[in-house]
């Protein structure tokens, strides 16, 4: 009787025990709910970076013909120590071809300086981008932007969109709409000039 | 003279059948603007938004719409071109994107995992609601039986140790007075 009666009363002080690991995990479910519901919602919410901020770091890998340093795939972390100008672009954008020369320009300018142009293509289809390049005799480093990762990124709201970065890896201008060579010129002379 | 007119209209007769039939030969190898646009319509603008492919009048929807075309011409299914817009431009592009990553999780494991987990939660509390009246039944059957049906009735299982108390004394005293 004493046995029945032990093995009964062991039986039922697992039943708590199963309740509270019920418990625990419904917990943990909605919590786990709620972070990722505030996660999703501070993505949406995301605002560009801006001045004074780190530059997000990003992979890319260039188009055929374009590298940088001999790599055809490049990290932005890789060109600390240089300044880095990013230019969003598209072919099918209309001011876009209103920069495109003057970055080129720009870019054998201070081709022997620490200075690394940086072109991606945003949501653009791949044939029409490289005949764009092509158009505009354009050698600086360009790479399609897959999957829209960079510029989700960048929160970009458009194209042109250059973003400045120093050689510590912070952004120093945003310029949206295309540039003119007096900021192109003038921002990254004073990047330059500051010591890394 | 009648042998080489005969001979004349037969020619032109297949020179004109071949040359109606050129067109029809154009269209079954071409993509027609409703085959693209079937497939665009669930695939939308990367600069304007929420807006289908099918019914954008921006550049980059003409270059996206061409694309698909060409995809199409090559051969490609509509779940291809899906894929390969989803890979080069991100899900966002499509009106239905594939369950893979945080949306996945999100959409389809978390509901499940909180419907499970809230089921068993229930059905534990149910069961120990249910039980808890029987126990206490148990418990005043146990003193008023006799001893040998007494048995039966602690193995209905107590649901707190001041019941635990309570039978292991009524078990005590049952043993007394054995």
């Amino acid at each position: 009787m004493s046995d029945l009666t032990h093995t009964t009363m062991q039986e039922e002080e697992s039943k708590p025990q199963g309740i509270r690991w019920g418990i625990v995990l419904l917990w943990v479910a909605v919590i786990t709910l709620i972070a990722l519901l505030g996660w999703g919602l501070v993505r949406t919410n995301a605002v560009r970076p801006e001045a004074g901020q780190a530059a997000p770091d990003f992979d890319v890998e260039f188009f055929n013909g374009f590298e940088w340093e001999g790599r055809s795939l490049a990290h932005l972390s890789d060109m600390k120590g240089k300044v880095v100008v990013i230019n969003f672009w598209a072919s099918w954008c209309v001011e876009c071809r209103l920069e495109a020369d003057l970055i080129e320009n720009s870019w054998r300018q201070y081709a022997d300086q620490d200075v690394v142009f940086l072109g991606v293509a945003y949501s653009d289809v791949e044939p029409n981008a490289i005949a764009y390049l092509d158009e505009f005799n354009i050698t600086y480093p360009n790479a399609p932007d897959l999957g829209t990762d960079v510029s989700d990124m960048y929160e970009i709201t458009g194209v042109p969109e250059t973003f400045f970065v120093d050689k510590e890896g912070t952004i120093r201008h945003v310029q949206i709409g295309p540039l003119n060579e007096q900021t192109l010129n003038g921002v990254i002379q004073q990047l330059l000039g500051e010591s890394g | 003279m009648r042998k080489s007119c005969r001979l004349w209209l037969i020619v032109l007769f297949i020179l004109a059948l071949t040359t109606l039939s050129l067109p029809v030969f154009a269209q079954d190898n071409g993509v027609t603007d409703d085959e693209v646009n079937e497939v665009a319509k669930d695939i939308y603008c990367p600069v304007c938004e929420s807006t289908p492919l099918d019914v954008c009048g921006t550049q980059a929807c003409a270059d996206w719409r061409e694309l698909i075309r060409t995809k199409l011409n090559e051969g490609q299914s509509r779940q291809e071109i899906f894929e390969y817009f989803a890979r080069q431009y991100g899900d966002g592009v499509l009106a239905d994107p594939p369950q893979r990553g945080i949306s996945l999780i999100i959409l389809w494991i978390l509901p499940v995992v909180l419907l499970l987990v809230g089921l068993l939660f229930f059905s534990r509390m149910l069961a120990r609601l249910r039980k808890t009246p029987e126990t206490a039944a148990a418990a005043v059957a146990s003193v008023s039986r006799p001893v040998d049906t007494q048995v039966v009735e602690t193995a209905a299982p107590p649901k707190n140790s001041a019941q635990d108390d309570y039978l292991a004394r009524v078990e005590e005293e049952l043993g007394k007075k054995k």
